[in-house]
């Protein structure tokens, strides 16, 4: 039986080929533009390190100014903590697994004289790092504790820099020229891009990762550079670099790895404890105000998915009710033209039920020829976007098959219900109304 | 005048089909008005001028690496060779670039004391040639001299006494004053650190285009002894992509340092407002897509309400109607039902502005958006209509003879 309604469905649509096509295209847009706007938003939500996000806890603590919240409108703490609290927090190794970080940059002489030098962005971090956000490795690994402590100078490479240095090659044992210092070389990541860049959002949610990774705590001993974000509420007190690093400059990021409820429960009463020793110390002048956020809830809380794609979104969603209107119009206006061959139907025989399964199914075939087309629209609505916004959405813009089969899906059901009334309506065709017209 | 009654009347006993094509216009409507509003607020953002010769200026990096390298020496080595160069109005260090996204950004305020709230400002740290290079005009008071100029240390905190103003900071900090009486004040910087106001420059914007204060920033008289350096160059009119190379050669003879990222100021603004301008150009596919979708509609409809009432219109032929009644007919249809679209329209279209409003802090948009929506998509439904509607004047009388 199945068979043969879709071969009137087929029929039916070939006999209003204007009508039809429109209802194609119509669904094809609807599908296409929401396909592409939700494919945007759900790669920019994503959860970037799915196996663990509820293990990760972004460290905030509330050092900022005592007449100004750090953010008036809401009352959370900064979004970065200070040198010290980077220094005293990871010192008291308090987490099962912490790091602390930030951005910097360097210029990269390398040994071989027919490369030019090159500015390098650097990740200054500690060696809990890569076991955290199980970075792949190609060659060798991180660093341990030891290296941090004694401010060891060695490098771990991004794939793409060991490439262009070392042409590829295994060059755990090798030297860096960095910024004028040279490092060894102990580990050589593979590709590695979480999206979005979870472990620093406040430079950039969807930038590249960094192109080295070095001990953190190398930045006071070669006084590195400050890249990304800085915020002062006050200026530091004396002139350079360390009267820097004493200030109440926030630059610093910190992650804690806790694996349950209890160590984050300890973790907490270990920042609260912390921050009222420091009250003692006359620093901290605001309300006691600390958070620890896991990664999704930091990603929510940093509003990494930008409003411009949410609101797209939204347009979209609209422009899909529009496109599925017009289809429940047409769909209608088509049914109720074949009112008469509904009718001849009915008459020898057809029951009402027979009727509905007709013409659901044609309207199904219409919401599969729209879904496959509409899924064209997206991948050159994607293609769009791509060429708009540049390279940086590059890792925004890849249709998956889940979303694929959801978009199709999407299309047939919703065609399905587009045609409920249509269908209901077909089916009241009375039998001997339409045979006495004729 | 044609009696409402009668068509109305008709409307009912096919309502379904009228109320979709209603729903459909105001929805159509909603997404449109404010895909409209959006696209205004936004090339209107991207229009803003940034206050400097943006098509003659560019702008590179010097980043030194060797040893002995002396930053100082170097900067002034350059600055002097690159002014002598014939194309180049004038080259400056600077700390920042307008509207390139990234920079330097202070408070400032008319009372001394950690208890008062400063204004936020961006800092460009330019030498006496700062308003010629950046092609700022000087509205009131005087230019730096060059025993102004001082050299900032690597993790200096301290400011210099002097600094310009732009006339729109000059306004915000001192609201009663005309901006040229903000000449001799004195602000603070890092709460308590006075600085005089000795000069108001008309316009420059901040590096940030999102900011609340992009309107807001000052001319800090120093230079900065940083092995990596910043250096705005403004060219002869047509010069630019010519100097870019010659710069770019000149500075390579050194091979104690790195030169990076030479840009044309109209490259980084063109980055700067990629997101605007890839909006308004999604938007204004919607739009157009949205028009197109809602009349196929609407043609569609009506064709079909034309084939259903072929006999109907041949009756009315028959007694006497003109072709023109007939056309005014669907045409007058068409209007009621709009009408009602539209209606609703409004009320969504203000919903959605709403949403929109609170979700995403976009500016409420003004009234006159409404009735203009609504008078556009009733001329889209008049001309979606047209067609179906000239159809059915060309339906003979002598239809009504027989049976369809």
């Amino acid at each position: 039986m199945f068979s043969y309604y879709l071969k009137l469905a087929a029929k039916s649509i070939k006999k209003n080929p204007l009508l039809s096509t429109l209802m194609v295209l119509a669904i094809a847009l609807g599908i296409g533009a929401s396909m592409t706007t939700v494919t945007v938003n759900y790669l920019m939500s994503a959860n970037p390190i799915p196996e663990k996000s509820e293990q990760l806890f972004y460290v905030q603590v509330d050092s900022w100014d005592p007449h100004n919240a750090f953010n008036d409108s809401n009352g959370e703490p900064p979004n970065q903590i200070t040198w010290t609290e980077a220094n005293n927090l990871f010192n008291a190794q308090q987490a099962s697994k912490q790091v602390v970080m930030a951005k910097s940059g360097g210029i990269i002489v390398p040994e071989n004289q027919d490369i030019n030098p090159f500015e390098a962005v650097i990740r200054l971090t500690t060696g809990d790092f890569f076991a955290m956000f199980n970075t792949p490795f190609l060659f060798g690994s991180g660093w341990q504790l030891a290296s941090d402590q004694q401010r060891a100078q060695v490098i771990v490479l991004t794939k793409r820099i060991n490439d262009k240095l070392f042409g590829g090659e295994n060059s755990i044992g090798r030297t860096v020229l960095l910024a004028g210092q040279n490092y060894k070389v102990v580990g050589v990541l593979d590709a590695w891009q979480p999206m979005p860049k979870f472990y620093d959002v406040n430079n950039g949610a969807f930038d590249e990762s960094e192109e080295v990774f070095i001990p953190f705590f190398l930045k006071e001993t070669y006084e590195l550079p400050n890249w990304g974000n800085t915020n002062c509420w006050k200026s530091p007190e004396g002139e350079g670099f360390k009267a820097f690093l004493q200030s109440e400059c926030i630059n610093y990021q910190m992650w804690v790895q806790l694996n349950s409820e209890q160590e984050q429960s300890d973790y907490l009463a270990f920042l609260n404890n912390y921050v009222s020793e420091q009250k003692a110390l006359g620093r901290f002048p605001r309300p006691m105000n600390n958070q620890l956020l896991d990664v999704m809830g930091w990603m929510a809380n940093q509003e990494v998915v930008e409003d411009d794609a949410k609101m797209m979104m939204w347009m979209s969603f609209m422009f899909l009710v529009v496109c599925l209107l017009n289809t429940i119009g047409l769909l209608l206006a088509k049914f109720m033209g074949k009112s008469s061959e509904i009718g001849l139907r009915r008459a020898i025989g057809a029951s009402k039920r027979d009727i509905f399964i007709q013409h659901i199914i044609e309207s199904a075939t219409i919401g599969l020829l729209g879904g496959l087309l509409g899924l064209g629209l997206a991948l050159f609505g994607l293609v769009g976007i791509e060429t708009l916004y540049g390279d940086f959405v590059s890792n925004l813009v890849s249709l998956d098959w889940v979303m694929a089969l959801t978009g199709i899906v999407i299309a047939i059901v919703a065609s399905i219900l587009a045609g409920l009334y249509p269908t209901w309506r077909a089916c009241n065709v009375a039998p001997a109304t339409q045979l006495s017209s004729q | 005048m044609l009696a409402l009654g009668p068509i109305f009347r008709a409307l009912l006993r096919n309502k379904v089909g009228a109320l979709l094509i209603a729903i459909q216009i105001a929805f159509t409507m909603a997404v449109i008005v404010n895909s409209v509003f959006i696209i205004y607020e936004r090339s209107q953002e991207t229009k803003r001028p940034s206050g400097i010769d943006e098509a003659n200026s560019f702008f590179v990096t010097s980043s030194g690496f060797t040893e002995n390298f002396s930053a100082k020496a170097t900067i002034e080595e350059d600055l002097a060779n690159i002014r002598a160069l014939s194309g180049v109005v004038d080259a400056i260090q600077i700390n920042a670039i307008p509207v390139s996204g990234s920079g330097w950004s202070m408070g400032l305020q008319t009372e001394p004391g950690a208890e008062h709230d400063g204004i936020g400002t961006a800092v460009y740290m330019v030498d006496e040639r700062g308003i010629n290079a950046l092609d700022v005009q000087l509205l009131a008071g005087e230019n730096f001299t060059a025993t102004d100029i001082r050299w900032r240390g690597k993790g200096a905190s301290d400011w210099p006494d002097k600094i310009i103003v732009t006339q729109a900071m000059a306004t915000r900090l001192f609201p009663d004053l005309d901006y040229a009486q903000s000449i001799g004040k004195t602000v603070y910087i890092n709460d308590t650190e006075p600085m005089i106001i000795t000069g108001v420059i008309d316009k420059l914007q901040a590096p940030w285009v999102g900011w609340n204060n992009v309107e807001h920033s000052f001319l800090s008289p120093e230079y900065l002894a940083r092995d990596s350096s910043s250096y705005f160059i403004r060219t002869e009119d047509g010069q630019r992509d010519a100097m870019m190379k010659q710069v770019e050669e000149l500075l390579a003879k050194n091979k104690s340092r790195v030169i990076q990222n030479m840009r044309s100021v109209d490259y980084v603004r063109e980055r700067s407002y990629r997101g605007h301008t890839a909006m308004i150009k999604i938007l204004t596919t919607v739009i157009i897509t949205l028009t197109i979708v809602t009349s196929l509609g609407i043609v569609g409809l009506a064709s079909f309400s034309v084939n259903r009432r072929k006999k109907q219109i041949g009756i009315r032929r028959a007694l006497g109607a003109t072709k023109a009644d007939i056309l005014r007919y669907f045409m007058t249809e068409n209007m009621i039902i709009s009408g009602f679209g539209v209606l609703l329209g409004a009320a969504l279209t203000i919903g959605l502005n709403m949403i929109l409003v609170n979700a995403l802090s976009l500016t409420p948009m003004s009234w006159f958006y409404i009735p203009v929506g609504m008078l556009a998509l009733c001329v889209v439904g008049q001309v979606a209509v047209f067609g179906p509607a000239r159809k059915a004047t060309s339906i003979a009388p002598a239809t009504a003879t027989r049976t369809v």
